[in-house]
């Protein structure tokens, strides 16, 4: 049997959780909801994150709109994720939950706009 | 002179949602001035997730969590001026402003709610020796560069201070293609929240170095190197223990102050430890109808909790239009911060006419493991609640109810502290 020790990120609350993990089975320790169990499996099985970063936008009254992946992706991902960020440009206008890119380095999730963009009138 | 019920000064999440929740109280004449070109304040640059988990059940990013406010400040047609600069209150609640349209104007206010939110302490107040070359940035100012203006602020990074925005710009940086090299902290624990050491250094392998300090900046045109060191118990650099780090970058994480210049304008009572207005349970400073909530009153950790704090004084703001003042009649109890615990807001209960409960928020001076939280009405404690950690970069909260007090009728004081058993 392993133990290991984790902090929960679902949350500010910031649990200190213990994970025990044997042959068939993981138990989880120290979480407060339900959230802090799913995130200690997840975490020594397959880590995941959600990856948030701005993405260039022409036209628009500002120059960058934020965005971030629909969903938690691999830990392993997050490099390539961000090389498809860097190399995409979009048009103003563009509104929160607009898909900014379909499939984010393979991973099936797609990566959305965070905040709303309006179009850069001459003269603004 | 122009009067209106309520003007709200800020339009960040406290002034948000203090309009809403005073124009769900029936308050029909309410202004919000900005001095940012749009609303939303620093939520707008905070593109990072994590924030509403408490508010909506899940997980949003700043400027959704943001946009949620300013569409219902649309819905409820509350206006508001943005590109405007309040120069200062007066004591009958007259505030001075500029912007571009109106030029200089004067307007008096029924009610007033501070919440001008807070700032970065700067290099300045740190005395750190070295050239002053280009490159060293406050973190809120290389993170507001980099989400919004969208500049690259630097390649190889030393961060001093390990508050949440140097913690999160770690982990930007490092996503952008920088090498955070050192994040150093002067403390010998984190200011920020351990989520963040997991998920902004550790995740990417950028050590933090507990307490350790810049003892000197080098580069003339720009920054080529820092060198920090090693603090004894008295934060004094410990000699030998320097090391150098080149990097044309360093980012200040070292502590944000509430901005009351505004406050101190209109003659409110100003608490050293807070460095925000001194208030009573009904957020109202020690000036008639002048409320404060946010950041502007004492900085939080969590934008959710801004928000409650806000509907609260936005609710009570519009019941002293509705029906005069709050204050007077009631019996005031002071609320007393003591055996590690730093400060408590609000600072005096009006325990005649509060609410059902009452909800006060502190912070502790130091890590204590394993203490005990604990109330005491005038010698008798009523309280004690068994923490595991208590960190003075996690804000705590208690709540005090109304029947409690009831047993209670020679209240002369309110004490919270931290115990060992």
């Amino acid at each position: 049997m392993k133990t290991r020790e984790l902090t929960c990120i679902g949350c500010p609350l910031g649990c200190s959780l213990r994970v025990m993990i044997t042959d068939n089975e993981i138990s989880v320790t120290g979480n407060s909801c339900r959230r802090g169990e799913e995130y200690a499996k997840k975490e020594v099985t397959s880590p995941t994150r959600v990856v948030t970063s701005t993405i260039e936008v022409s036209g628009g009254t500002l120059r960058r709109v934020s965005v971030k992946t629909e969903s938690d992706i691999p830990k392993d991902k997050i490099f390539d994720c961000m090389k498809e960020i860097h190399q995409t440009k979009v048009q103003a206008p563009v509104s929160i939950g607009d898909i900014l890119i379909r499939d984010c380095a393979g991973t099936g999730v797609p990566v959305i706009a965070t905040k709303n963009i309006g179009v850069c009138n001459e003269g603004d | 002179m122009t009067e209106h019920e309520l003007i709200i000064i800020g339009g960040g999440p406290a002034g948000l949602a203090a309009a809403i929740s005073a124009r769900k109280a029936g308050l029909e004449d309410i202004l919000i001035l900005e001095r940012d070109n749009g609303l939303g304040g620093i939520l707008n640059q905070c593109i990072h997730n994590g924030f509403g988990l408490h508010t909506f059940k899940e997980e949003l990013t700043g400027p959704e969590y943001a946009s949620r406010y300013i569409e219902q400040v649309q819905n409820l047609a509350i206006p508001y001026k943005c590109n405007t600069m309040v120069i200062s209150i007066s004591d009958k609640k007259e505030i001075t402003f500029i912007n571009r349209e109106d030029g200089l104007c004067v307007v008096r206010a029924k009610a007033v709610i501070l919440a001008m939110g807070c700032r970065e302490r700067p290099r300045g107040a740190l005395n750190i020796p070295g050239y002053r070359p280009a490159g060293i940035f406050s973190a809120g100012t290389a993170q507001r560069l980099m989400n919004i203006e969208g500049y690259c602020v630097g390649r190889e990074v030393v961060i001093l201070g390990s508050g949440d925005i140097g913690l999160i710009m770690a982990r930007r940086l490092t996503l952008e293609g920088a090498r955070v090299k050192v994040v150093a902290e002067l403390m010998p624990y984190s200011g920020g929240l351990k989520r963040n050491i997991v998920q902004c250094l550790d995740d990417y392998g950028i050590p933090l170095k507990l307490s350790h300090t810049v003892v000197e900046v080098h580069g003339k045109e720009r920054v080529t190197g820092i060198t920090i060191a090693e603090v004894d118990a008295n934060r004094q650099p410990i000699p030998g223990t320097e090391e150098y780090y080149s990097c044309d970058t360093l980012l200040l994480s070292v502590g944000l102050l509430p901005e009351n210049e505004l406050t101190k304008t209109a003659g409110a009572k100003i608490s050293r430890i807070t460095n925000g207005p001194v208030v009573n349970d009904m957020l109202e400073t020690s000036i008639d109808g002048i409320f404060a909530c946010g950041n502007v009153l004492h900085v939080h950790d969590l934008v959710d909790y801004v928000s409650e704090e806000a509907s609260l004084a936005g609710k009570n703001a519009a019941h002293y239009v509705q029906g005069g003042s709050n204050k007077g009649d009631g019996q005031y109890v002071e609320m007393e911060a003591a055996g590690g615990v730093r400060y408590t807001v609000p600072q005096s209960l009006d325990i005649d006419n509060m609410n059902d409960q009452v909800t006060v928020r502190f912070r502790v001076a130091d890590v204590y493991k394993d203490h005990y939280i604990s109330v005491y009405y005038n010698d008798t404690r009523i309280a004690h609640t068994k923490k595991r950690i208590l960190a003075p970069g996690e804000m705590e909260q208690i709540v005090i109810k109304k029947d409690s007090l009831k047993e209670y009728p020679d209240l002369k004081k309110i004490v919270i502290c931290t115990e060992v058993d």
